[in-house]
């Protein structure tokens, strides 16, 4: 036996460091990255300007404030088509409660947050309860949240957007936590790149150094397995819902923070973006597999292509083809490099 | 059939058995998957329960294993009468169950799966995590010492041999203090040689002194390694044997029906080949 004791690393020999880096899920995300970033620099000429680049890591913090929990979500094996408008549901909520009760914005803002997560809940509570589809599930709550966004507002406000907040007590705070501006040496960070690094790191955590970690791999891979030796598969996903919630909330608090006012019908179609950066950042579709880096990645494509454009001063028309092309493009290298990495493996 | 389940082996042994199943019924709305069985399981032995397609083996093992419980009947565990409402009971209760399809993740590595529904963990508060390098040696010597040497505990555990995956789940549960060792079909999928790796896991985990439940349809399987056979046919239990009651030959007639199969092979000889399978020109 004792022979056998390190047999096993001699065949482990074969199993190199690039073998390693071959079989992470962000790999063909991170290539897709480094080709875009590649692509703008040479036709952009502006790109690489610490301004320009802080602008891009602002419009992919605000997709992957959302796109870690999605991600989260999808290798728990499930979807969350109403995370868009989820964002707008609880940027409405705190921004109505607090002109409405007059009271000061922090206490919408928790109210708000009380009512986001408990939507989150509702959607994993309705998803293990009926055990429907969470496609259904959730495209049911995306409607009944944009009926409810709109309805509510023009009850409320009598228009199709919030009343201004700027001038109540506890906005100027609030707006530091959500919507404030860091200056270091001459390039201004938006206090959502932090937030959104910070969800990664906690994300990541989660993911690979927690029981609840291991869970989400395990009812994403096989939850009837899962539940065979134990693992709590309707809690987990419940908990994963109310992960996206939370992200939602932190989303929807920049959006009142940064604009002071907020419009009803924002949010549709965000969904798709979030889950499109989660797979571009090699989530597997049918759960079980991927990494909250990856999605970062993925929000960091998106943003690069979305601001590279405007940098390389085309007609905007055309973004969303050029947009569509790009991730289509980052997939199917994700897709290539996962199979070869898997064929040597 | 042969023998009255009343009173055939029960009481034979002194002590109270781990598991003991009375005249347990169980109905799936009007549909009657499994009616009277009664079986015992002693620690140190294996109870084999056999029986073809449908026969309700499966419902079985989900009432044993906490996934279903029963109508009817009495379940007892270490003489305790029991219902069990989920499969983490069971566990509570020493009861492992190794399922044939499902007794793992593919996608997750081995490592993560041995422990999975059982991490252990160090750190306090926010800071508690799993303990990753205790998870990997305890894996890697778990299983060396059920001489299963793995390359690598990091790969997905669906990269390895159906024999493996079975005897990685056996050896999960003796780690974790089994006392039963519930096995379904664990040599159903495998090829000769590899059904033998795993009867040999099945007989160190009884010779570590755990009661085994083997489910199986393969009589010449049980009666390698079985103690008691159980032997149920579409619901219901049409024998219950001592080892030492009932020989191969006879375990295989009631188990493949008897005079069914006499019959059977008697249509077989004389049926001619179908034209579209190639006239009367017969394969083997």
């Amino acid at each position: 036996m004792t022979a056998t004791d390190t047999a096993g690393d001699e065949r482990l020999l074969r199993r190199s460091v690039w073998r390693k880096i071959l079989g992470r899920p962000e790999l063909g995300s991170v290539v897709g990255a480094g080709a875009v970033f590649l692509f703008f620099s040479v036709v952009a000429g502006s790109f690489l300007q610490p301004s320009s680049l802080s602008t891009v890591l602002y419009a992919a913090s605000t997709i992957g404030i959302m796109a870690v929990p999605v991600a989260l979500l999808m290798i728990g094996g499930e979807f969350d088509l109403s995370a868009g408008v989820l964002v707008t549901t609880s940027a409405l909520v705190s921004s109505m409660f607090s002109y409405q009760m007059t009271a000061n914005v922090w206490v919408g803002v928790l109210v708000s947050l009380l009512v986001t997560v408990a939507i989150g809940a509702f959607n994993g509570f309705m998803l293990t309860r009926t055990k429907l589809p969470s496609f259904i599930i959730t495209l049911g709550t995306f409607l009944m949240l944009t009926g409810l966004n709109l309805g509510f507002t023009k009850l409320i406000s009598g228009t199709v957007s919030t009343k201004s907040i700027a001038d109540m007590e506890g906005f100027e705070s609030a707006k530091k936590l959500f919507a404030s501006q860091l200056t270091i040496g001459s390039v201004n960070l938006k206090v959502t790149i932090l937030w959104w690094f910070a969800l990664v790191a906690i994300a990541t955590w989660i993911l690979l150094r927690t029981r609840f970690g291991n869970w989400i791999f395990a009812v994403g891979g096989e939850a009837d397995a899962a539940r065979a030796v134990g693992v709590p598969v309707f809690k987990t996903k419940i908990g994963l819902y109310m992960g996206v919630a939370f992200a939602a909330w932190v989303s929807g608090q920049h959006l009142l923070f940064s604009f002071d006012v907020v419009q009803s019908g924002e949010g549709v179609g965000n969904e798709l973006i979030y889950i499109i950066a989660a797979v571009i950042g090699g989530c597997l579709i049918t759960g079980g597999y991927g990494s909250a880096i990856g999605s970062a990645v993925g929000a960091f494509i998106f943003g690069m292509t979305s601001k590279g454009i405007v940098y390389a001063e085309w007609n905007p028309d055309w973004f969303k083809f050029f947009l569509g092309a790009m991730l289509l493009l980052a997939t199917l290298l994700n897709a290539w490099v996962r199979k070869r990495a898997e064929a040597t493996a | 059939m042969t023998t009255n389940p009343e009173t055939a082996p029960d009481a034979t042994h002194g002590r109270t058995a781990l598991v003991e199943l009375d005249d347990v019924s169980k109905y799936y709305g009007n549909i009657r998957a499994l009616e009277g069985v009664s079986l015992e399981v002693h620690a140190g032995e294996i109870t084999c329960v056999l029986g073809d397609n449908g026969a309700g083996k499966s419902t079985l093992i989900k009432i044993i294993a906490g996934l279903h419980r029963h109508d009817a009947g009495t379940f007892r565990i270490e003489g305790e009468d029991v219902s069990l409402s989920n499969p983490r009971e069971a566990l509570d209760r020493g009861i492992a169950t190794v399922y044939q399809d499902l007794a793992v993740v593919p996608l997750m590595p081995v490592w993560r799966n041995f422990f999975l529904g059982s991490e252990p963990t160090k750190g306090k508060g926010p800071f508690r995590r799993l303990d990753v390098d205790k998870m990997r040696t305890t894996t890697r010597a778990e299983l060396l010492r059920m001489g299963i040497d793995l390359r690598d505990v990091d790969q997905p555990i669906g990269t390895l041999s159906g024999g493996e995956r079975q005897c990685v789940a056996i050896a999960r549960a003796v780690y974790f203090g089994a006392k039963v060792l519930v096995l379904d079909e664990p040599t159903a999928a495998l090829g000769v040689k590899q059904s033998g790796v795993v009867l040999k896991y099945v007989a160190a985990a009884r010779d570590a002194g755990l009661g085994v439940v083997l489910i199986t349809h393969n009589p010449h399987h049980a009666y390698l390694v079985g103690d008691r056979f159980v032997l149920l046919k579409r619901g219901t239990m049409t024998g219950s044997h001592l080892r030492s009651d009932i020989t191969l030959d006879e375990l295989t007639r009631q188990m493949a029906g008897g005079s069914e199969l006499e019959e059977l092979s008697h249509e077989l000889q004389r049926a001619p080949a179908p034209g579209h399978l190639g006239g009367p020109a017969e394969k083997e």
